[in-house]
């Protein structure tokens, strides 16, 4: 769906200043995956979108986007792809249905009524649809936003942090949608501050800022960054239970935080059991066992600590 | 092309809500034609008779606008219509400007331009129907104006022989040719100025600057430097082609998707 080959944005602001927002971007987003893009502010996310879109042209590099190549057939990606703005943009002094209904006839939409009278009802805006836009919640203009993103129906969605500004129940809700449009088959590209939102939604998560710095689903970069974690509660910990533990096959780390030992291991499934026997044999009383999962937020401050933004004078 | 209608009819939407475009359209082509209306109605009055029969007391370059069944009064109103006849071409510049203005720095104050270049609109049809949104309630203002001109002025007691002066090529060619063409030099001047400034009355007084070459054609023709007639009219319709063609060139050229979103906000 999104093939990018060192995809790359310079800005030049003014004559030798140059400020590389994207540089050497090269991703592979399949039909009908979620895509997280995660990085910090700045990271060039919004500009990745924007190229995506082609709304602003790549400085090198190519893409193709639902199959169209990027600088080529840009009314055709236009055409095929949906965009929720990092700014809702909508025109204040137009009603919710008038908003709507200028998209519904720029995306060419067949029913244009019967699109906009579909997403302002499941997004739950019907009752408000004559209502200037001025006089919404930012809530309500996000939803009004994502609205406008879908009235043609694509195949390909970019939502530029989708959640933000939301109250819990309405980023539940938006998250809900998002599940929606994935078992609808839609392919999503979001970029998001939330991570929580991101491993819950994301078939594969890409950390980015300016570059590429890792992309694979959140479980297999909690492997990769911290391994495979099993946390076993004791009633009480005896220091010399811990060699014999060390002394097992594919125990890569023990460490004891109060009454708990932290074991990692590649082969949790395997080791457990042998672990749990030899404690047990040993003497301990085992409470509970279960497995670490690191938060992705860790993986991200991880990855982010290491990549602090290159300082670029020319 | 459908695509300009849509933006022609979201622009008309969202401008004619602010007060002050409102407020321009109808106030300033209604204060221009009453202004002409009052003086003729005041010079009428005023020369009842007393200069009748005497053409020797007007200026030299009064009676080139006399035809033979005029009265000196009849020349003296068609010497002050011809003044007016300059402020009636300001109407196509001042209301699409304030248009214009509104519009583009809307765009850039609710940063509603980037959902908009994401759709399948082509940038000749962004700023065509941008253009013609400021363009044609101008054009029309400035034909209804005349049209109100044209009635009010028998009302007041204007003689035949003025009205067929009012009627000829001159005024027609003003009204109906030079006029629109104005407006459409208004409007891609404003869109410019519109694309780099952030406040719609920092916009509305640059554009507004435009009328200055009219106040000076004004002011020439007051001083007896220029007469406006058929000849000063064509090479001033051929000027205007001319300015609008480059600047709708220079338009179509330099606004780039990418510079339009860059540009505008
Ligand atoms: N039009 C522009 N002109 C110059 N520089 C720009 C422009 N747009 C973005 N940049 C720069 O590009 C870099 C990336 O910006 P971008 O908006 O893509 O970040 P982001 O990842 O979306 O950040 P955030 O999380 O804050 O939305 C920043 O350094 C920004 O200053
Ligand atoms: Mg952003």
């Amino acid at each position: 769906m999104i093939e990018t080959e060192n995809l790359t944005k310079i800005f030049k602001i003014k004559k030798g200043v140059d400020i590389p927002a994207v540089v050497d971007l090269t991703l592979n987003v399949q039909e009908g995956e979620v895509f997280g893009f995660l990085g910090p502010n700045g990271a060039g996310k919004t500009t990745t979108i924007r190229m995506l879109t082609s709304l602003i042209a790549p400085t090198t590099g190519t893409a193709r986007v639902c199959g169209y190549p990027l600088g080529e057939s840009d009314q055709d990606i236009r055409r095929n792809v949906g965009i929720l703005t990092e700014n809702p943009g909508m025109y204040e002094r137009l009603s919710a249905f008038k908003n709507l209904t200028i998209y519904a006839k720029l995306y060419d939409v067949e029913d244009v009524e019967g699109q906009v009278r579909k997403y302002l009802q499941m997004l739950g805006l019907w009752e408000r649809r004559d209502d200037p836009v001025g006089s919404f919640s930012k809530g309500m203009r996000q939803k009004l936003a994502i609205c406008r993103a879908l009235l043609h129906e694509p195949r390909l969605l970019f939502l530029d942090e989708p959640t933000s500004g939301l109250d819990p129940e309405a980023a539940l809700l938006v998250r809900s949608f998002i599940e929606e449009l994935r078992s609808q088959g839609r392919t999503i590209f979001m970029c998001t501050h939330n991570l929580n939102e991101a491993d819950r939604l994301c078939d594969r998560i890409g950390l980015f800022r300016t570059h590429l710095i890792e992309v694979d689903t959140s479980q297999n970069l909690r492997v990769k960054f911290f391994g495979r974690k099993i946390v076993i509660h004791l009633r009480t910990v005896d220091p010399a239970w811990l060699p014999q533990l060390q002394a097992l096959p594919s125990v890569q780390d023990i460490s004891q935080v109060e009454s708990k030992l932290v074991i990692t291991t590649e082969d949790p499934e395997n080791l457990n059991p042998q672990i749990i026997r030899t404690l047990v044999t040993a003497g301990a009383d085992v409470q509970f066992v279960g497995e670490l999962r690191h938060s992705l937020e860790e993986i991200y401050m991880q990855t982010m600590g290491e990549n602090q933004p290159e300082v670029t004078e020319p | 092309m459908k695509h300009i209608w849509t933006i022609i009819d979201k622009e008309w939407a969202e401008v004619f809500q602010h007060k002050m475009v409102l407020f321009t359209l109808i106030f300033i082509p209604l204060f221009l034609v009453a202004l002409p209306v009052l003086m003729l109605f005041l010079t009428g009055q005023s020369m009842g008779g007393e200069i009748a029969g005497d053409f020797s007391e007007l200026p030299p370059a009064l009676l080139s606008f006399c035809a033979a069944e005029m009265t000196p009064g009849d020349c003296m109103q068609v010497y002050l219509i011809n003044m007016f006849m300059l402020l009636f071409m300001m109407i196509p510049v001042i209301i699409p400007v304030t248009i214009a203005a509104y519009s583009v720095v809307g765009e850039k104050t609710t940063r509603s331009l980037e959902p908009l270049l994401a759709t399948p609109i082509s940038t000749f049809e962004l700023l065509a129907g941008k253009s013609l949104a400021a363009a044609i309630p101008a054009i029309l203002a400035g034909w209804i104006s005349f049209g109100l001109f044209l009635i009010a002025l028998p009302l007041i007691g204007v003689s035949a022989p003025v009205m067929r002066y009012i009627i000829s090529p001159t005024w027609l060619l003003a009204v109906l040719v030079a006029g629109p063409l104005m407006a459409i030099a208004a409007v891609n001047f404003s869109l410019f100025v519109s694309s780099r400034v952030n406040d719609p009355r920092v916009a509305e007084q640059i554009s507004v600057l435009l009328i200055v070459p009219v106040l000076a054609a004004l002011f020439a023709q007051l001083a007896g430097v220029i007469v406006i007639n058929l000849l000063v009219m064509f090479s001033f319709i051929g000027g205007l082609a001319l300015v609008d063609i480059g600047l709708i060139y220079l338009g179509v050229s330099i606004f780039q998707r990418e510079t339009i979103l860059t540009r505008w906000k």
